[in-house]
């Protein structure tokens, strides 16, 4: 059985890349729950508390909460990356409780994330040109499309960036190189895990405008956790407001946005800056 | 002044950060200037019985017990004096050097090579592995070593591996309570879990990427570990545990001249001058090793 699907996902990979099937969804979470036990204590805490989610391909979704809301947590469960939850996930048409290792880690390249900390997402020790060479030696196929001076180019950084290490870019810069990664990957779907936060504001823009091109020039869809509701509505189509680890409110942006019919969604709503002014005028 | 015209122009092209560098450089000379007596003194212990200039080792019974040249009594032609058998003490002095350098050497390597992986392991991995080998560091860490080491040597007989089979025990421990503190740090790092991303596999993260990311650590641990090593063995021939004759080391030394302290004091003197100095420096050039490897104490 394993070795089937393994033989199917390599034989039309290219194919199945360019082209996704319309009806399946990128992810479709059901019902998760993610549950911390505290080791000392035995309590419960859930981080993410019954929550479903749909992405289809080439759509974009932001997932905004305060923090310790479960945004995090709910990315990484559903993406089958380190937290382990309850609930059904449905990842490109494959089940994430029912699939092996080999073929989770064949799935993997499909998602890829963009985290808050550009300079802890790379190796300290490997300049970006070590790294880009090791990522093409893991997926071979998928990253032969194009060349490490293009691929800079795309995320407009200068090809004598390649020499440097980590320490030596600068945040956006790091950031940068980070979506160059994951753009090489040609994933399905890209997680952006609060990817401006860490930034000045120049360079938020930037990141932002990069992300949205990148989405819109491989197709892949874009799973968007942040707080900061104006990045949410100027990168998202629809967004979901979390709770305490539950969704309150969800739907297309300019409908939350503009009507909020949850309480928590308004205050936080009110709580950007700038709000007032936008509302009186 | 020429700081502040740097910090403002940290972008004008420039690809590397002068202000950052230069601190870098002053801990990179430090290990330098340590590193060199250190290397003056290998080198002069490996290199000096080569050259025939130093004093016949023999004994010889008609001139036991002669002081320093610089003494009233002694002679030139036994610089640091002789011992109760009349042999040199600074051609002992160099040629059990050897044995100490080398005992300190791979003492070391056998301590820091099961200590780094068994860290690795159990950071990395968690779980019942982690719980495991938690265990069995605290416990080794609250067993006295002399009290292992007498066990051990009681059992076996002193020989040299017997004393580095003592060396690998009572120094693994510490090793790996630092590495697996250190790896559990790394890898919660976001780049492993980009890497699993990417489709690395878990060797691949352990091995290319969290195991670069100790080495400084380990470099500079195992630096502290020759010292240790060199102190232990010199501890254990102090006692006549650890090496005996016809080999002899600088603790071995020290051993035969605690009887003749009270009239012939340089024949315990200059090993355990030998022994201070080099402990000392590389005890220095590892603390400098991992101020130069913590990013965070660089940067500072």
């Amino acid at each position: 059985m394993s070795e089937i699907l393994e033989t199917e996902v390599s034989a039309d990979h290219g194919r199945r890349l360019r082209a996704p099937e319309e009806s399946t969804p990128v992810l479709d979470v059901d019902d998760l729950v993610v549950e911390h036990r505290n080791r000392t204590t035995g309590e419960v805490f859930r981080a993410v508390d019954g929550v479903s989610l749909r992405i289809d391909a080439g759509e974009s979704v932001a997932v905004v909460g305060e923090s310790g809301s479960g945004k995090t947590t709910l990315a990484m469960a559903a993406t089958g990356l380190g937290v382990r939850g309850s609930g059904d996930i449905q990842l490109l048409g494959h089940s994430l409780a029912s699939i092996g290792r080999r073929q989770l880690r064949e799935l993997r390249p499909e998602v890829q994330v963009v985290f808050q900390d550009p300079h802890g997402s790379l190796d300290p020790r490997q300049s970006v040109r070590s790294g880009l060479r090791e990522l093409r030696g893991l997926q071979r196929e998928r990253t032969s499309w194009i060349d490490d001076d293009g691929l800079l180019d795309r995320v407009r950084l200068t090809p004598d960036m390649l020499d440097r290490y980590p320490h030596q870019l600068s945040g956006g810069q790091a950031q940068r190189v980070c979506i160059a990664r994951a753009l090489l990957m040609r994933p399905r779907l890209i997680v952006a895990d609060e990817p401006t936060s860490g930034l000045d504001v120049s360079v938020q823009a930037d990141v932002l405008k990069l992300l949205q091109e990148t989405q819109a020039s491989t197709g892949a869809a874009l799973l968007m956790i942040s707080h900061d509701l104006a990045v949410v509505r100027s990168v998202c189509d629809s967004v979901h407001v979390m709770f305490r680890g539950k969704v309150v409110e969800s739907g297309p942006c300019e409908t939350v946005f503009k009507n909020p019919t949850n309480e928590y969604t308004r205050e936080l709503l009110d709580a950007m800056p700038g709000a007032r002014w936008r509302a009186r005028r | 002044m020429s700081e502040l015209e740097i910090e403002l122009a940290p972008h004008a092209g420039e690809p590397l950060k002068p202000a950052k560098d230069r601190r870098r450089r002053t801990s990179r000379t430090s290990v330098f200037w340590l590193g060199l007596p250190l290397g003056v003194i290998t080198f002069l212990v490996f290199v000096l019985p080569l050259t025939g200039l130093l004093p016949d080792g023999g004994q010889d019974l008609t001139a036991t017990r002669l002081p320093p040249a610089f003494l009233d009594g002694g002679t030139w032609a036994h610089p640091l004096g002789t011992n109760k058998l009349g042999q040199d003490g600074l051609t002992q002095l160099v040629e059990s050097g050897r044995l100490t350098i080398m005992i300190g050497l791979v003492g070391a390597l056998v301590a820091i090579g099961p200590g780094t992986l068994l860290g690795l392991l159990a950071g990395y991995c968690r779980g019942w592995v982690d719980k495991t080998i938690s265990i069995l560091i605290d416990a080794q860490l609250a067993l006295p070593f002399i009290l292992i080491a007498l066990a051990i040597i009681a059992n076996r007989g002193s020989s040299l591996p017997v004393l580095f089979l003592v060396l690998a025990l009572t120094g693994w421990a510490s090793c790996a309570r630092v590495t697996r503190s250190a790896t559990l740090s790394i890898r919660e790092r976001q780049f492993v879990l980009g890497l699993r991303a990417a489709g690395a596999s878990e060797a691949r993260i352990v091995f290319r990427h969290v195991l670069p990311n100790l080495a400084g650590t380990v470099v500079a641990l195992a630096t502290l570990q020759v010292g240790t090593a060199i102190l232990v063995e010199s501890a254990l021939s102090f006692l006549g545990l650890g090496v005996v004759p016809p080999h002899s080391s600088w603790g071995s030394m020290l051993a035969a001249g605690q009887d003749e302290l009270s009239h012939s004091w340089w024949i315990a003197f200059f090993p355990g001058l030998a022994i201070t100095v080099l402990v000392l420096l590389v005890n220095l050039i590892g603390d400098a090793l991992l101020t130069h490897n913590d990013p965070r104490k660089r940067r500072r």
